[in-house]
């Protein structure tokens, strides 16, 4: 070869030496699983449709979440969002505002009209749905999703179940819901209202369905015992709930007391409040920290002037007072009677003892187990009636909105799979994105964006909604707070801090990948990814 | 400061890159077609710091140069795992000077260019800190003095490496080398000696001076962009943490470089014409054992029993520089340090 001036020996490039030989640990990709995917009880990619939302594509963050939850302008409402309580960032400074940027969302999409996509071709097959609640309709989508022709029978005048008769319109306006159910009419799913199903098994044969999903939740009001006086005006909290949006709406008197600790009696007490209750008192037996009923709405229902007398039960009613003993806590933490007692002045009792399944419907198939009140499924969804499926607050569970979208999601692949003569195979769950796996150095400090709130004056005389949304920005400054905990995010850190160039970038959306034969393991690729996606495993020898 | 931290962005200016940043906010590094000045094969040890350093400020002089930058190096580690012979890592005209004369050889170069009209093409020379502090000083002063037209780089890894870890003048008081070691009354270096280039370099007033760290990558990009906007002699001196010499964890280097600048041990700021424009602020304010314990050169500190004097004797170092260059704002720390980073 002909050298250039002075230059006398050949020239070489160290690629030539290939360093990946010193390597005793290898620097892998990985998809961890983020504690707010692992925590949503509907199963959603939150991680994955924040990825969407942070770079402003509202639509394709829609489409993703929609994959998992046909609600989210509901769910951005009723969720009691376990993603937030279980996010890493929390650990860092607030957690994300998932449910709010989810309710953004579906506000969007009503807005907008976006629609979904069917992904198959019709399969003929029919499905038989009882019951349109949160998770009547969440299979419902999903099965027609598969497409298969999906019927469902409801036994009351419009779709919702709970979101409807429940929970109350200053949580959840009806027109929201009414949205979303249409939706999923509009995706071809047949609903017929004023139907209600006597006999499941003559329902299947007669419209030759193939399989059913039964979710007909759990709406009878559970009793106690109360002596009362003949003019004592007990109601129950359900019946109020749903009576409460009708024209004639219920006499409850200026004192009004609502018997349990559950989201129910909170709900009931904020209604009473709303329909012109002066004193609108929540009586529960055990202490604050024990009701059942979520933090939020107890401080919601106390900033609106709702009373709360911990520790007392109802021992006698009548027209116009009531008797309660004060109870105390045993070193168990149950509460026992004191045998003191004091009078409470009361025009009404409305009783939020919790609700349990009409189990009516289901005693006499063949086949189907009832357990402690519920009806027992396998971990496929399936009674012991083979086709006949459940879920929701009628089998065993949280009883939320949100596990009720979960199980009918997980029915609805079940049923797919029973249809094709086949079983469901879950699939594997990665790893843990934990904290411990994240380099938050990287984030930028960004305490979260808070939703406004109705004055106190308005929520408690209107049935306004109380949570407002957020603006655009701030849904985008939210979903930019997301750490994609254990998910690629493309930020470039592995690719810069390699001192061996030994990371290939793959251009944008394609993530990277290590050339092997370069990369000498020194880790620097794993500790300062801030998201916890690469592992750092020894070599095999 | 030259660099100016980025708005929000879920990582701002914080990581490489960040798909959510528009190109021009994202640094060279992150760039798919940089230059990589240094290509793959060299022969640094796992977690180098000083090849990491030399590839980010010599890929970001590529990109401010439009790819005309020549360089010098000082006898070294650098100098030695990127070209045994028969190969070279270097992906840019690239001399190799003696140890003591990178200076020098840089500034003669500068003179055949202007006296060929090539201004265009510019100069940078590289040294460790041994090549820097010590036997190349007499040339680099030379060159301050002149304000020769060049870039001089100082890879700062606290002693001599390349030979077996010796004390330099910029080995900190008592970190342990083959030539300070932790044992008698005052293990390993000495307190009181030793050499503040950074502080030197500004006294000749000469337009430019900088330290950075391999820790805060937009930082350094921004300083070597910003040098080469000027003519004349500039002086930029990177921490680069060394896993051999220090006795730390290859995968901790860009971590302990962070460090080392949290604690206010190693002030990050700029100079120009002799005074201070501005410093990067500590983030978390940490106190310098999170720094130390890291490293095997400062074991002797923590046993067989703590030496609380000597440690004492480092964190008031770390004060004094706080004070001095004004390294850290209590309040905004306290406030989430909105006021560096919130708006989107
Ligand atoms: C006041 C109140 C507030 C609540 N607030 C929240 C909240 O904020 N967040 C949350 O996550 N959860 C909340 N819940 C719980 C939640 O509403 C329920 O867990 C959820 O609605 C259960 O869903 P499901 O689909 O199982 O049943 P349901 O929602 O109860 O729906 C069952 C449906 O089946 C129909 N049906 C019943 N029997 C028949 C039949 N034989 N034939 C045909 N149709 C029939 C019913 O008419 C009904 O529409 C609340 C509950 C109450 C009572
Ligand atoms: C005149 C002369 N003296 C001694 C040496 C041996 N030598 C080569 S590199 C080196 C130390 C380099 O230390 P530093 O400049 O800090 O660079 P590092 O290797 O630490 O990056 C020494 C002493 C030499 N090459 N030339
Ligand atoms: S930071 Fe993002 S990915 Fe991580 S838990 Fe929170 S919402 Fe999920
Ligand atoms: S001895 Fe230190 S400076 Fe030299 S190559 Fe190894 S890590 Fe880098
Ligand atoms: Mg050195």
């Amino acid at each position: 070869m002909e050298k250039p001036f002075a230059i006398t020996l050949e020239v070489g490039s160290s690629r030539a030496n290939k360093t990946g030989s010193w390597r005793l640990n290898r620097p892998v990709y990985v998809d961890r699983l983020p504690p707010c995917n692992d925590a949503c009880p509907a199963g959603e990619n939150i991680q994955g449709w924040l990825y969407h939302a942070e770079e402003g594509d509202y639509e394709a963050a829609w489409q993703l979440l929609m994959k998992d939850n046909p609600l989210p302008a509901v769910m951005g409402r009723v969720c009691y969002h376990s993603c937030e309580s279980s996010c890493n960032r929390s650990q860092l400074d607030h957690a994300v505002g998932i449910n709010a940027v989810e309710r953004f969302l579906g506000d969007q999409a009503i807005a907008r009209e976006w629609k979904v996509r069917r992904e198959v071709e019709p399969t003929g097959k029919r499905v038989l749905v009882i019951g349109s609640g949160p998770s009547g309709l969440s299979a419902a989508y999903q099965l027609r999703r598969m497409g298969h022709d999906v019927k469902v029978l409801e036994a009351g005048p419009t779709g919702g179940g709970m979101m409807n008769f429940g929970i109350p319109s200053y949580r959840l306006p009806r027109s929201v819901l009414a949205a979303e159910v249409e939706r999923i009419a509009k995706l071809g799913v047949e609903f017929e209202f004023n139907h209600h199903v006597d006999n499941v098994l003559k329902e299947m044969e007669e419209g030759r369905f193939a399989a059913a999903f039964l979710a007909i939740g759990a709406e009878l009001a559970r009793k106690a015992y109360i002596p009362a006086g003949d003019s004592a005006h007990i109601l129950d909290a359900i019946s109020f709930l749903s009576s409460s949006r009708e024209e004639k709406k219920p006499m409850l008197g200026r004192k009004v007391v609502i018997y349990g600790g559950g989201n129910t009696a909170i709900d009931a007490a904020r209604t009473a409040k709303r329909l012109g209750a002066t004193d609108a008192i929540v009586v529960y037996r055990r202490t604050r920290d024990q009701m059942p009923a979520h933090d939020v709405e107890v401080e919601e229902a106390l900033e609106e002037g709702v009373l709360m007398r911990w520790l007392s039960t109802v021992k006698h009613l009548d027209e116009h007072s009531m008797v309660l003993e004060k109870m105390e806590l045993d070193e168990t933490g149950f509460p026992q009677p004191t045998g003191k007692f004091e009078k409470l002045e009361s025009d009404s009792l409305i009783l939020a003892l919790g609700e349990e399944v009409d189990l009516s419907l289901v005693k006499d198939i063949p086949g189907v187990v009832i357990q402690d009140g519920v009806v027992h499924v396998d971990e496929n969804m399936m009674t012991g009636h083979a086709g006949l499926f459940a879920g929701g607050d009628m089998v065993q569970g949280e009883r939320t909105v949100t596990s009720g979208i979960g199980h009918g999601k997980l029915a609805a692949r079940n049923i797919d799979s029973w249809l094709k003569g086949k079983t469901y195979e879950h699939p594997q769950r990665h790893e843990m994105a934990s904290f411990d796996k994240l380099n938050t150095w990287y984030y930028t400090d960004a305490p979260h964006a808070v939703r406004p709130r109705l004055d106190t004056i308005r929520r408690q005389s209107t049935f306004d909604e109380v949570v407002m949304g957020l603006d655009e920005d701030t849904a985008l400054f939210e979903a930019r707070r997301c750490m994609s905990c254990g998910n690629c995010f493309e930020c470039d850190n592995c690719y810069g801090v390699c001192p061996d160039n030994a990371v290939i970038k793959l251009g944008a959306g394609l993530r990277y990948a290590f050339d092997y034969d370069y990369c000498k393991g020194c880790g620097i690729c794993a500790t300062e990814c801030p998201c916890g996606a690469i592992a750092f495993v020894p070599e095999t020898i | 400061m030259t660099f100016k931290p980025i708005k929000f962005y879920q990582t701002g200016s914080f990581a490489v890159g960040n798909r959510l940043l528009s190109e021009n906010l994202r640094t060279v590094q992150s760039d798919i077609a940089r230059s990589d000045s240094l290509t793959l094969g060299h022969r640094a040890c796992q977690g180098c710091g000083e090849a990491l350093g030399a590839r980010y400020a010599l890929d970001a002089a590529m990109r401010a140069t439009g790819n005309k930058v020549l360089a010098t190096n000082a006898t070294g580690c650098l100098e030695v795992f990127t070209t045994p012979y028969p190969e070279t890592s270097w992906q840019i005209p690239w001399l190799h000077s003696v140890f003591g004369n990178t200076a020098a050889v840089a500034t003669g170069i500068a003179a055949a260019l202007r006296a060929k009209g090539r201004q265009d093409i510019r100069v940078v020379a590289q040294a460790g800190d041994g090549g820097t502090e010590d036997i190349g000083f007499g040339c680099l002063s030379g060159m301050f003095e002149r304000n020769d037209d060049v870039l001089f780089i100082c890879y700062d890894n606290q002693a001599y490496m390349n030979t077996g870890v010796q004390r330099s003048g910029a080995t900190p008081p008592a970190a342990r080398t083959a030539t300070t070691e932790a044992v008698g009354s005052e293990p390993g270096n000495v307190f009181g000696q030793g050499k503040n280039l950074p502080q030197i370099a500004m006294a000749h007033e000469i337009p430019y001076v900088a330290t950075a760290t391999v820790s805060e990558l937009h930082d350094l990009e921004a300083k070597v962009e910003k040098a080469m906007t000027i003519r004349g002699a500039r002086y930029l001196h990177i921490l680069v943490p060394c896993p051999l010499g220090w006795g730390s964890e290859p995968s901790a280097t860009i971590r302990i470089a962070r460090l080392a600048k949290e604690t206010g041990l190693f002030p990050v700021f700029e100079a120009e014409d002799g005074e201070i424009t501005g410093v990067s602020k500590i983030r978390h304010k940490l106190p310098v054992e999170s720094y130390l314990l890291e490293q095997r050169r400062y074991a002797h500190l923590f046993a067989p029993t703590e030496n609380r004097d000597v440690l004492d004797k480092i964190q008031a170092i770390a004060d004094r520089n706080i004070v001095r260059y004004g390294l850290w704002d209590q309040k905004t720390e306290e406030d989430g340090n909105m006021s560096i980073a919130t708006e989107q």
